[in-house]
C-alpha cells in the first residue's frame, strides 16, 4: 500500500523536476488516447509538440505562438497572485471580455479620428473594465463573505450575454451590411494593437513580459509578494503580520482583473479584430491551467504559456493535418493539470510502501 | 490477585529521525491508579498510541488479562476494554453531546436511550450534563466530561487519561480525582499521563518515568518527593529561575473597561477588563483555556480593534492601531499558536523574523525587503535563545516544539519592546528550554520592560509574576502580589466550579 | 409584449423540470461537501453524464439504461478527483477545476459522432388519481419519472444525515477529520464513497439535460449548470430543505426568462438570458450562508 510521508522541508529538487515530469506523463497518456483515436501516437505528439517549432512551416507558427500566449501569460501572471493568497478568481474569462468591451467601446467612440492618444486611452479603459469586472466579486466578498468562485464564474456568462448584446447591438458596426460585430479595430491605424503583423508582434505581447518581470520583482523583493504568499499559507500568521485581508482581496482582485482586461484589449484591437460573438475563446480558463503549469511563479507562467500555446497552435496543425478532433486538445490540457497536480505531492510528501495504508 | 491487567513488554516504535518507544516494558494491576510520567518528547503520547491501537510497534508485546493483546485499530482496543481521554478531545463542534457520545461508542443504542444513559452516568459520577446541549459552546471543563462520560458508558477495565487537568480548575481537579479514586475502587484500572507532580503525588498508587522514549524508574509516588522525580524526569538538576529585585516604574500599559464582542461563535467576549502595567514588572495572568485569553492577546497585538479609551499607551489611546502600529511604538506579542499563528511553518526562519520585525528592525524601504539583514536577524537571535536548527533558511515546520518557541519569543524579545505579551510561553516545551524562556522574560523585565504573561500553568505564574491576575469568561480579577498567594485564593480567582458536586455513588 | 401568452400552470410545471437537472447534480455535492470536500468539478461530472446517458441510451435504445450509464460516468469521472484529493492530497480548488475542464474536452470528444441524433424518448408519467386534481395535477403529478427520482433522493438523503448512523459518521468526518480519525474512522474511505456519490448523481443531472430536457447532444450544453448547482448547496447552508427551495428558486428563475423572451418582452434576450446567473449571484449574497462543514476543503493526513 501507498503511505506518504510528510518531509520536514518541501524538497527543491522536486519543485523543479515536477512540471516536466508532468509534461513527460501527458505525451504518453496523449499518444495512448490518440492511438485510441485511430492516430499514430508518435506522429500526433511531435506533430503537436515540435512542429510548431521545428517544421517547414514553423517560421508561419513561431509568430503565432507568441499571439496566443501572450494573453495565456498576461491573464495567468494576474491570477497567480490570487491563487497564492488563496484568492480564488475563476471568472478571468468574463474580466477579460469586459476589458475588451470597454476598450473597443473607447476607441470606436474616436472612430474615425487619428490621434496617438486613442490607443492608450483604449488600453486605460481596458484594464479598468477588467478591474471593474473583478471588483464585484471581490466587493461581495469582502463586504458580505461571498464565495468569489461562484460570484466570479456567473459573471462570466453575464459577460458573454453582454458581448453577444454590444455585437449584435451597441457597438455594431455601421456599415457592417447587417452583419453583427463591430468595427474591425486591427485595421483603425490609431486602436490597433499591432507592431508587427508578419511577426506576430503585438503590444499585448510587450505587456506580457513587462508584467512578468514586475510580478517577479514584487514577488521576490517586495512585502506584498511577502504578504501575499504569507496570506496563502497561514492566514491567522498573516493577520498576526498586520496583513489586512479585505485590502488584500480586492488588490488581488483588481490586479487579476485589470490584467485580464488588458489581455481582452490587445486581444480585441489586434489578433481577433473586432468585437464578435464568439470573441472570447477560454483564454481566461487556460490561463489557470497556465498558472498552476507554472507553479504561480513569473518565469514558470512564462514557459508554460509558451508550452499551452504550442499545444494550441500544435492541435490545429494536427486538425488539418491529421484530422484530429481538436476536443482532443481540450482533453490534453485538462490531462497535463491532473499529472502536474498528481506528481505534485511528491515536493512535500515522500512515497513509501509497505504495510498498512491510507485507505 | 497477582495476575496484572496490562502487560507491556519490550515496545519498541521509530519514525524517521526519532526513536519515540525504546524496549518499554511494565504492569498495571486490576484498580490500579498507574502514572505515566515524562516531559515533553518522551513518549508517553506513543507509548498510549500504542496501547489504544492507534500505531503498531516494531517490537515488543502487550498482554490484557493473561491474552495477547494486538489491537489493530481503536475500535479493537474499545472492544477489549481500554478507553482514552485524549488531551486533545476528538470532539465535534457542531454536534450535541449525545451525537458526539455516540460516535465515540461501537455500536450505540437509540438517541434517546443515550440521553438517559448520559444523564445516570453523569449524576452517578459528579459530571453533570446535559446531553442535548451543543459541544461547541461548552467549557473545557464540561468538553472533557463528555470525552469522559463517553468512556465510561463502554465499562472499561482500563481508562487511559492523557494530561487531564490542563484545562481545569483547581475545583475541578478535586473533583475529577474523587470520580477517578472511585472508579478505581470499582476495580477500573486507570493509566494517568501528566507532568504535574504534586497531582500524581496526590492521585497515583504507582508511577513508571520515561525520558527520550526508554523506562529510565518506576516509583511510588506517595514515598517519593516531587524533586527527586522531577529529576528523574529530567535527568539533569533543575535550575530555578532567579527572580531579582526589581524597581517598578511607572504606568506604560493601561487597560479601562476593555470590552469586545466574541471574534466568532465559539469565542468568548471581553468583559470590562481593567488593569494597569508598570515598567519592570510581570502580570501574571491565570485562566482555564477557553476564557478569553486568545481574544485579549488578539485585542492587545492589535489583530482585533478596540473602542477608543479602552486601551491607553503612554497616555495615548492606541484601540484602533494595527499590529504593525503598534509594534512600531513598542508594543510586541507572541500568541500561543507557535506553528500558524506566531510562525507560518512553511515558511524560513529568516521569512518568519521579516514577520513581526519587519517594522523595528527596519527591514524594508519602500516595501523593498532587505533579504541580508533578515537574515542577521534571524540568525541572531539563533544564536541568542540556542535554537537548535541548521540554520536560518530552514523552515520552521522543521523545528522542535521547544526549538520554535525558543525563536518566537526571542524574536520579540530582540526587538528590545517596551511591553511584551505572551500567550502560554512555556506551553509543550521541554524543561530546559521553559527554564531559560521564563529566565529570559524576567531578564527582560529587569532591563524596564513590563512583562504580560498569560498561562494555564500556575507553578509557572507564581514563579515569575509580581502581581497575579485571573481571567475568568472574559474577566480579569483584580490583580494581587504574587507573593503570599494561596492555591485557595488563586482557585477562587480562577471561578469555582459551581456545578459540580463531588461523587455521590453508594459507597 | 403580449403576457396573455404565458400559461401559468405550464410554467409553474416547466420550473419543476427545470429544477430537475440542477437539483440532482446539488443533493450529490451537498453530500460531498457534508463530508468535507469542495469539488468543484460537477460541471465536468455533469457533462461527462449527459455524453455518457446518450450515447447508452441510443446503443441501447432505453433512456433508463442510459440514466444509468450517466450515473457510472460521473461516478468514475470523480474517482479521478477522489485519488488525486484524498490520496495524494492535491489542492482541491485546483483539481475540481482540473476536472471541470477535463469533463468539457472528454465529453466533446466522446460525443462527436452524436451530434443531431435524437435520444430514445422518455414519456411523461400520469399519477393516477393525483394527476387529475385540477391545477395541482399537471403542475405536480404529470411529470418524467426522473423528477421523482430527483425528490426520493432529496429525501433519501434527508434520513441519511439526519437519522442514520453512517450519516452521523459523514457529518463526523466533514465536521473535524482529525477526531473523526482518532475514533477510528476511515476519513478516506468515507471520502471517496461520498465523492462518487456525488459524480453519479451530476451524471444524472447531465443525462436530463440531454435525455429528456433538450433533448439532444450538444458540446458544452450543462452550460454552467454545475456551477448553479455549487451556489445551491451554498445557499442552502448544506441543508437538504433549503436546497429543494433553492434548485426551485432557480428554476423559476430560468422559465420565467424564457417564457418571457418567447412573449416577446420588452428587454433585450441577452439580458433577460442573464437573469438566472444574477439572481444566482443575489441569493448568494443575501442568503448568508450558515456554518460551514467544519473540515471543509482541507486536505486530510494520517500522521500514523
Amino acid at each position: 500500500m501507498i503511505m506518504l510521508e510528510k518531509r520536514p522541508q518541501p524538497s527543491q529538487a522536486w519543485t523543479y523536476a515536477t512540471p516536466l515530469l508532468a509534461v513527460l506523463l501527458t505525451m504518453v497518456c496523449g499518444g495512448l488516447l490518440f492511438a485510441a483515436l485511430g492516430q499514430n501516437p508518435f506522429i500526433t505528439i511531435r506533430t503537436i509538440f515540435l512542429d510548431p517549432l521545428f517544421s517547414e512551416f514553423a517560421w508561419f507558427y513561431r509568430p503565432q505562438l507568441l499571439i496566443k500566449g501572450a494573453p495565456l501569460v498576461l491573464i495567468a501572471i494576474g491570477l497567480s497572485f490570487g491563487f497564492r493568497a488563496g484568492i480564488w478568481n475563476i471568472g478571468a474569462e468574463g474580466q477579460y471580455i469586459v476589458g475588451a468591451i470597454f476598450g473597443a467601446a473607447v476607441g470606436l467612440a474616436f472612430y474615425p479620428y487619428e490621434s496617438f492618444i486613442i490607443f492608450p486611452l483604449m488600453v486605460l479603459a481596458g484594464a479598468f473594465g477588467g478591474f471593474l469586472w473583478a471588483m464585484i466579486p471581490g466587493f461581495l466578498r469582502v463586504k458580505f463573505g461571498t464565495n468569489e468562485i461562484l460570484v466570479s464564474l456567473m459573471l462570466v456568462y453575464v459577460a458573454e450575454q453582454l458581448l453577444a448584446s454590444m455585437a449584435l447591438g451597441t457597438l455594431r458596426n455601421p456599415e457592417g451590411m447587417g452583419f453583427p460585430g463591430s468595427r474591425n479595430l486591427a485595421q483603425y491605424p490609431s486602436a490597433t494593437s499591432w507592431i508587427d503583423q508578419s511577426a506576430g508582434m503585438h503590444w499585448g505581447i510587450v505587456a506580457a513580459f513587462i508584467a512578468v518581470i514586475f510580478a517577479y520583482v514584487a514577488l521576490s523583493r517586495h512585502i506584498f509578494g511577502f504578504n501575499v504568499r504569507l496570506s496563502g499559507q497561514s492566514p491567522r500568521a498573516a493577520r498576526f503580520a498586520g496583513v489586512n485581508p479585505s485590502k488584500l482581496i480586492l488588490i488581488c482582485m483588481g490586479i487579476s482583473g485589470a490584467l485580464a482586461g488588458l489581455a481582452g484589449l490587445f486581444e480585441v484591437s489586434g489578433p481577433a479584430g473586432q468585437i464578435s460573438i464568439d470573441f472570447n475563446v477560454g483564454y481566461g480558463f487556460t490561463a489557470i491551467i497556465v498558472a498552476f503549469l507554472g507553479r504561480l511563479h513569473p518565469v514558470g507562467i512564462l514557459l508554460a504559456g509558451g508550452l499551452m500555446a504550442l499545444t494550441y497552435i500544435g492541435g490545429e496543425i494536427a486538425q488539418s493535418n491529421l484530422g484530429l478532433p481538436l476536443a482532443a486538445i481540450q482533453l490534453l490540457q485538462g490531462m497535463l493539470l491532473f499529472f502536474l497536480l498528481a506528481v505534485d505531492v511528491l515536493t512535500n510528501y515522500r512515497v513509501r510502501f509497505g504495510k498498512g495504508g491510507i485507505v | 490477585m497477582t495476575e496484572p491487567l496490562l502487560r507491556l513488554d519490550g515496545l519498541t516504535k521509530a519514525y524517521p529521525g526519532v526513536v519515540a518507544n525504546k524496549d518499554v516494558s511494565f504492569d498495571i494491576g486490576v484498580g490500579e491508579v498507574h502514572a505515566l510520567l515524562g516531559e515533553n518528547g518522551a513518549g508517553k503520547s506513543t507509548l498510549v498510541k500504542t496501547i489504544y491501537g492507534l500505531v503498531k510497534p516494531d517490537a515488543g508485546t502487550m498482554t490484557l488479562e493473561g491474552q495477547l493483546f494486538q489491537p489493530a485499530e481503536p475500535r479493537a482496543a474499545r472492544a477489549a476494554g481500554v478507553a482514552m481521554v485524549f488531551q486533545h478531545f476528538s470532539l465535534f463542534d457542531a454536534m450535541n453531546v449525545a451525537e458526539n457520545i455516540a460516535l465515540g461508542m461501537e455500536k450505540p443504542p437509540p438517541q434517546a436511550e443515550i440521553a438517559a444513559r448520559v444523564r445516570h452516568v453523569s449524576d452517578q459520577y459528579g459530571l453533570p450534563l446535559d446531553p442535548t446541549r451543543i459541544v461547541g459552546e461548552l467549557s473545557a471543563g464540561e468538553r472533557q466530561r463528555v470525552e469522559i462520560i463517553r468512556c465510561l458508558l463502554q465499562d472499561p477495565k482500563l481508562l487511559i487519561m492523557d494530561e487531564p487537568t490542563s484545562v481545569l480548575t483547581p475545583q475541578e481537579v478535586a473533583i475529577l480525582f474523587e470520580t477517578l479514586r472511585k472508579l478505581s475502587a470499582e476495580g477500573t484500572a486507570i493509566l494517568y499521563i501528566s507532568h504535574k507532580l504534586e497531582e500524581i503525588r496526590a492521585l497515583c498508587d504507582n508511577a513508571t518515568v520515561l525520558r527520550l522514549g526508554q523506562v529510565v524508574g518506576t516509583c511510588d509516588p506517595r514515598a517519593t518527593s516531587a524533586r527527586d522525580m522531577a529529576e528523574l524526569m529530567v535527568g539533569t538538576v533543575l535550575h530555578v529561575p532567579e527572580k531579582a529585585a526589581r524597581p517598578v516604574g511607572e504606568t506604560v500599559l493601561e487597560l479601562s473597561g476593555l470590552s469586545a464582542p466574541a471574534p466568532h461563535r465559539f469565542g468568548t467576549p471581553l468583559r470590562e477588563i481593567s488593569v494597569a502595567v508598570r515598567k519592570g514588572e510581570v502580570l501574571g495572568i491565570g485562566g482555564v483555556a477557553g476564557n478569553g485569553q486568545d481574544e485579549l492577546v488578539l485585542a492587545l497585538s492589535g489583530e482585533m480593534k478596540s473602542a477608543p479609551s479602552m486601551i491607553t499607551y503612554k497616555g495615548d489611546d492606541i484601540g484602533h492601531l494595527p499590529p504593525n502600529a503598534r509594534r512600531k511604538i513598542g508594543l510586541l506579542a507572541a500568541p500561543e499558536e507557535r506553528m500558524g499563528h506566531a510562525a507560518a511553518p512553511d515558511m524560513s526562519l529568516t521569512e518568519n523574523a521579516i514577520l513581526t520585525a519587519m517594522t523595528r528592525q527596519d527591514l524594508t524601504t519602500n516595501g523593498f525587503l532587505h533579504w541580508g539583514k533578515a537574515k542577521e536577524f534571524a540568525k541572531s537571535v539563533i544564536a541568542a535563545f540556542d535554537v537548535r536548527t541548521p540554520g536560518p533558511q530552514n523552515v520552521a515546520r522543521s523545528l522542535s516544539g521547544g526549538n520554535l518557541q525558543k525563536f518566537v519569543i526571542g524574536r520579540e524579545i530582540m526587538q528590545a519592546p517596551e511591553v511584551l505579551v505572551v500567550n502560554q510561553p512555556t506551553w509543550g516545551v521541554d524543561a530546559s528550554a521553559a527554564a531559560a524562556i521564563r529566565q529570559a522574560l524576567l531578564d527582560l523585565a529587569a532591563k524596564g520592560t513590563a512583562v504580560i504573561v498569560i498561562s494555564q500553568d500556575l507553578d509557572e505564574l507564581m514563579e515569575i509574576s509580581d502581581r497575579f491576575a485571573a481571567l475568568n469568561e472574559g474577566r480579569l480579577s483584580q490583580p494581587r502580589p504574587a507573593v503570599g498567594l494561596t492555591v485557595d485564593e488563586i482557585g477562587l480567582m480562577l471561578g469555582g466550579a459551581h456545578d459540580m458536586e463531588v461523587a455521590h455513588v453508594d459507597a | 409584449m403580449d403576457l396573455s401568452s404565458i400559461n401559468p400552470i405550464l410554467l409553474l410545471a416547466s420550473l419543476m423540470v427545470a429544477a430537475t437537472p440542477i437539483l440532482l447534480a446539488a443533493i450529490g455535492e451537498l453530500v460531498v461537501e457534508r463530508a468535507g470536500v469542495l469539488n468543484l468539478g460537477v460541471e465536468g461530472m455533469m457533462i461527462t453524464g449527459a455524453v455518457c446517458g446518450f450515447v447508452v441510451a441510443v446503443a441501447t435504445g432505453s433512456p433508463w439504461l442510459g440514466f444509468i450509464g450517466a450515473a457510472i460516468g460521473g461516478a468514475l469521472i470523480s474517482l479521478i478527483f477522489g485519488f488525486l484529493t484524498q490520496i495524494l492530497l492535491s489542492n482541491q480548488v485546483a483539481t475540481g477545476l482540473a476536472l471541470t475542464l477535463f469533463g468539457l474536452g472528454l465529453s466533446a470528444l466522446m460525443g462527436q459522432g452524436y451530434i443531431g441524433i435524437k435520444a430514445p424518448s422518455f414519456p411523461d408519467w400520469h399519477i393516477p388519481l393525483l394527476g387529475d386534481i385540477p391545477v395541482l395535477g399537471p403542475i405536480v403529478f404529470q411529470h418524467d419519472p426522473m423528477v421523482y427520482v430527483g425528490l426520493l433522493i432529496v429525501a433519501v438523503v434527508w434520513a441519511f444525515l439526519r437519522y442514520s448512523r453512517a450519516g452521523l459518521i459523514l457529518r463526523a468526518v466533514g465536521e473535524n477529520h482529525e477526531a473523526a480519525h482518532a475514533l477510528g474512522y476511515h476519513v478516506v474511505r468515507v471520502r471517496i464513497m461520498a465523492i462518487m456519490f456525488g459524480g453519479a448523481c451530476a451524471g444524472l443531472g447531465g443525462a436530463y439535460l440531454s435525455l429528456v430536457r433538450v433533448p439532444q447532444w450538444t458540446e458544452g450544453m450543462t452550460a454552467g449548470a454545475g456551477w448553479i448547482a455549487l451556489a445551491i448547496v451554498v445557499f442552502a447552508s448544506w441543508r437538504p430543505g433549503r436546497l429543494l427551495l433553492g434548485a426551485y428558486l432557480f428554476g423559476g428563475v430560468t422559465v420565467l426568462q424564457l417564457n418571457l423572451q418567447a412573449a416577446g418582452a420588452a428587454i433585450a434576450v441577452e439580458y433577460l438570458s442573464m437573469a438566472p446567473y444574477l439572481a444566482t449571484i443575489a441569493v448568494l449574497v443575501i442568503m448568508r450562508a450558515g456554518r460551514a462543514p467544519g473540515s471543509l476543503g482541507q486536505s486530510f493526513h494520517a500522521s500514523r
